[in-house]
């Protein structure tokens, strides 16, 4: 039985397979609209994420199973006080596989490491989020047919933006990437990912404050947003939140095929004026996500399309 | 000069940091013994300027290794018997510590469950890096002012 916790629990080789079935998922969507009859899928969010949690809750439902759970800490047995353990072995017999959302740091691994059917990490605090990170994947390799020999631009709060590490940490395993660091000095990519992640792996990589600059280069473009939540002081957010707003002036500096992409939600960062682009992808990365999701369930529940 | 007695038999961790004896005494739980024990701080060394040793009457059993190892792989273990020195034990940082220190990361899921046991693993050697299992986040010694 197998878990997925961080986005480095499978090997290229197995990403690679699980992309494969996702594009076959894509094109042929009838073959698995049963494979998962008579399961259950429970999702356990201690914290509200609409999106993640219904990306999930469609993509077991696409493949004809079903699915319980609660959507808020305050609805469930957290309330009483009782742990996360127990509530993973509660569930364990109830369904057959779980994801959780929760918002401490390693409450995903701790179900897993006491639960008896697969636990699919949807989120620890500001940690993991692999189903993110497997979706990023997916959506460049789709969309640009390639995940080696890329330039990727990351842009806005590379300090906090656990979206972002993510997408280094996967990404540094493919040949030939180039990243080129667009933030604010305040919103740097950590040191500890530029020398354990970036340095150790002999990727290379430049730092820029000015998105205009790095436009031209870029293969694909990952924005991000300034995150509220993540701030002290209100006036230091407000100060950062509008730095960067990708709009139609700026795509007009960015290579034909460049591709846009955002894990959303996004506030103001890319402009409803680019969403008309045919290079905005962060729309088809939505849909990516629930087919990769389908394909990760079915890796976990060890179901085949007949 | 201070003269304490030698050793008939038991334990002597020996080049332990100048200072650092007091920590080493908490870590290993020596409080608790019933035994004897002695602490001899900033003794003078050829070797290390100043250096504390602490002296244990009793079996290598009373102690952990890996702890000890965890703190400072550089102690020198002397098992004493019959007043001799009779083996040396070597130190290695031990790839996963329990309940030997605890996470700091406000945001670890063991700051609201605190049943579950701190686990630490040895994530860089080299750099003599330890991580939290759960979090991640790296163990620091520095403690807050």
């Amino acid at each position: 039985m197998r878990h997925i916790i961080s986005p480095l629990d499978f090997s290229v080789e197995e990403l690679d397979e699980l992309m494969n079935l996702a594009n076959d998922i894509e094109k042929n969507p009838d073959k698995y609209a049963n494979v998962c009859n008579r399961k259950k899928l429970a999702t356990l969010f201690y914290e509200p994420s609409t999106r993640t949690r219904l990306s999930l809750e469609t993509a077991m439902l696409n493949l004809g199973g079903q699915v319980i759970g609660f959507a808020s800490s305050n609805a469930s047995s957290a309330a009483k006080g009782e742990s996360v353990a127990d509530t993973i072995r509660m569930i364990s017999c109830y369904a057959d596989i779980a994801a959780i959302r929760h918002p401490k740091e390693g409450a995903a691994l701790v179900a897993a490491m006491n639960s008896s059917i697969p636990v699919i990490n949807a989120g620890d605090g500001g940690h993991q989020h692999p189903t993110q990170t497997l979706t990023d994947l997916l959506t460049i390799r789709s969309l640009k047919g390639r995940l080696e020999n890329l330039t990727v631009g990351l842009c806005g709060d590379l300090k906090f933006g656990r979206t972002v590490h993510s997408l280094i940490n996967a990404l540094v395993r493919y040949p030939g990437i180039r990243f080129v660091l667009v933030s604010p000095t305040e919103l740097r990519i950590p040191s500890y990912i530029r020398e354990n992640v970036l340095d150790a792996n002999h990727v290379e990589y430049e730092e820029v404050e000015i998105l205009e600059d790095a436009m031209p280069k870029l293969d694909i473009l990952y924005m991000t947003r300034v995150q509220r939540e993540r701030f002290f002081s209100e006036d230091e957010y407000l100060r950062l939140k509008d730095i960067y707003v990708l709009d139609a002036l700026k795509m007009e500096l960015a290579k034909e095929d460049m591709l846009v992409m955002h894990p959303l939600p996004r506030v103001n960062e890319i402009s409803v004026e680019v969403d008309k682009d045919p290079r905005a992808g962060y729309f088809k990365q939505v849909q990516y996500g629930v087919y990769i999701r389908m394909a990760l369930i079915m890796k976990l529940l060890e179901v085949e399309a007949c | 000069m201070l003269n304490i007695s030698g050793l008939n038999e038991g334990i002597v961790l020996d080049h332990i940091p100048a200072g650092k004896s007091m920590d080493i005494y908490n870590y290993l739980g020596l409080g608790k013994l019933d035994c004897q024990v002695a602490i001899i701080k900033n003794c003078r060394s050829n070797k290390m300027g100043r250096k504390d040793i602490i002296k244990i009457e009793g079996s290598i059993d009373l102690i952990d290794l890996d702890v000890l190892g965890f703190v400072d792989p550089g102690i020198t273990v002397n098992i004493i018997r019959e007043g001799n020195i009779c083996d040396k034990k070597k130190l290695m940082l031990p790839k996963k510590l329990t309940n030997v220190v605890k996470c700091k990361n406000p945001r670890c899921i063991t700051t609201i469950e605190q049943e579950l046991p701190q686990v630490f693993f040895l994530a860089d050697k080299e750099k003599k890096v330890y991580r939290c299992l759960y979090c991640e986040e790296r163990y620091s010694s520095r403690r807050k002012k």
